[in-house]
C-alpha cells in the first residue's frame, strides 16, 4: 500500500486553484522532494496530507485513510514556519513531544542536540532564527514516524548544519517509511532523494527517479528544473 | 575516497565508477568487507537506495559479492579485477585521445609528449 495518495485532489481558496487534480503515490522507502516554484501548491499539498486543510474534491489518503487523528500518529510534519512556545525550553519541548507522539525517540534528540551544541535547557525565546529552525527539525525527525513532511527544512539553516541534517535523514532512513521534502534548494538535497515531483500552478507535472533525470535530460535535477520553470 | 559527483551523469553510475577504481587501485584490496549500504550513503552522503542499486550493479560484474549472513566483501578474483582495471583504463585512453585529436595532434605526436611527461616525472621523482 502506498504511504501517500492523491486522487484527483483538488484545493480551491476562493478563486484561486491551489491545487488542480492532483494523482500521486508515494511508496515505502522513498525520499522525495517536493519542488515547485513560490505559490505552485507545495505546502496546501503538505498540509492536505495532515489533515490541516480538508480537499475541496477528489481524495488524499495516508495507509489508505483520511487523515485523522489515527494518520496524524504515523506523520510527522515539520511546518515552513516556526510553531514553538517561546517559554519553553527545549527540554520541556521534548516532554512535550514524548506527551503527545507515542513514537518520540528521546535518545535520538538527545544525540542530534549535542551534535549541533544545543543546551537542552535553552529556552526558545533566547534562540537564533536558525538554531530554532535546528530544534524544529530534530523534533520532528526524532519521531520513529512512517511519513515525514518537512516543509522548506533547510531554508534557514548554514550549510555545514544543513549537510548534517541532510546526513541525519540518511542515517534515520528506514524502508518502510517515506520522506518528503518541500524545498528551492534542489542543488543541496538532489543526491539524498530518491524521487522528485515537480509541481506548478497546483498540478503535477512530473514525478520521476533524479536518475532518471540526469540519465534521460543529461543534466542534474537542479538544472532541469531551471530549464522547465524557466521565467 | 572522494565523494564528489557530476552534475550531468546519474549519481549511481558515478558510484559504481568511484568503488570500482578504489578496488582496481587496491585501495580496497580484494576480500575487503565493505561497510553497511547505510554507512556507505552517509559516507558519500546520497540515498541509500541509489547506493543499494550502485553495490548490486558491482555485484553484477562480479568486483563484489554479497554472504547473506556476514556482508559484503570485494571480490578475490585478481584476474576479474584486473579486467575491470583494463577496461576502465580503456575508456580513459579513449576520451584522452578523443581530446588530443580535438586539439589536433597526431597519433606521433602524442606518444612523444607522454614520453617526455613520464622523463619529467622521473627526473623530478
Amino acid at each position: 500500500m502506498p504511504i501517500l495518495e492523491c486522487k484527483a485532489l483538488c484545493k480551491r481558496y476562493g478563486n484561486v486553484q491551489a491545487l488542480d487534480n492532483v494523482d500521486l503515490k508515494v511508496e515505502p522507502g522513498r525520499v522525495i522532494g517536493l519542488l515547485g516554484p513560490n505559490g505552485s501548491g507545495k505546502t496546501t499539498l503538505i498540509k492536505l496530507a495532515n489533515g490541516l486543510l480538508t480537499p475541496s474534491s477528489g481524495e488524499i489518503l495516508v495507509y489508505g485513510e483520511k487523515p485523522g487523528p489515527e494518520t496524524k500518529a504515523v506523520v510527522s510534519y515539520l511546518p515552513d514556519r516556526g510553531y514553538l512556545a517561546e517559554w519553553m525550553s527545549v527540554k520541556q519541548l521534548m516532554d512535550f513531544f514524548a506527551d503527545f507522539y507515542a513514537d518520540f525517540d528521546r535518545d535520538r534528540a538527545m544525540e542530534m542536540l549535542l551534535r549541533l551544541n544545543i543546551d537542552p535547557s535553552m529556552r526558545v525565546k533566547a534562540m537564533s532564527k536558525g538554531t530554532r529552525e535546528k530544534v524544529q527539525l530534530i523534533l520532528v525527525m526524532s519521531r520513529r514516524a512512517g511519513l515525514y513532511l518537512l516543509d522548506e527544512p533547510i531554508g534557514g539553516v548554514d550549510p555545514a548544519t544543513r549537510d548534517y541534517i541532510l546526513e541525519t535523514i540518511i542515517r534515520n532512513y528506514n524502508p518502510e517509511a517515506a520522506v518528503i521534502i518541500s524545498t528551492h534548494l534542489i542543488a543541496d538535497v538532489e543526491q539524498v532523494l530518491d524521487e522528485v515531483i515537480f509541481i506548478n500552478s497546483g498540478r503535477v507535472v512530473l514525478q520521476s527517479s533524479v536518475d532518471e533525470i540526469r540519465e534521460d535530460k543529461g543534466k542534474s535535477v537542479d538544472a532541469y528544473f531551471r530549464e522547465v520553470f524557466r521565467c | 575516497m572522494d565523494w564528489n559527483f557530476r552534475s550531468d551523469l546519474p549519481i549511481y553510475s558515478q558510484l559504481v565508477e568511484r568503488i570500482q577504481q578504489a578496488i582496481a587501485s587496491g585501495a580496497l584490496p580484494p576480500g575487503t568487507r565493505l561497510s553497511s549500504v547505510r554507512d556507505l550513503a552517509m559516507e558519500a552522503g546520497v540515498n541509500p537506495n541509489t547506493m543499494q542499486r550502485a553495490l548490486q550493479e558491482l555485484e553484477r560484474e562480479g568486483l563484489v559479492y554479497a554472504n547473506r549472513t556476514s556482508g559484503r566483501f570485494v571480490t578475490e578474483d585478481v584476474s576479474r579485477i584486473e579486467a575491470a582495471k583494463k577496461a576502465r583504463a580503456e575508456v580513459l585512453v579513449r576520451g584522452f585521445l578523443e581530446a588530443m585529436n580535438k586539439l589536433g595532434c597526431s597519433h606521433e605526436e602524442i606518444l612523444a609528449l607522454v614520453a617526455g611527461k613520464k622523463e619529467e616525472d622521473n627526473a623530478d621523482s
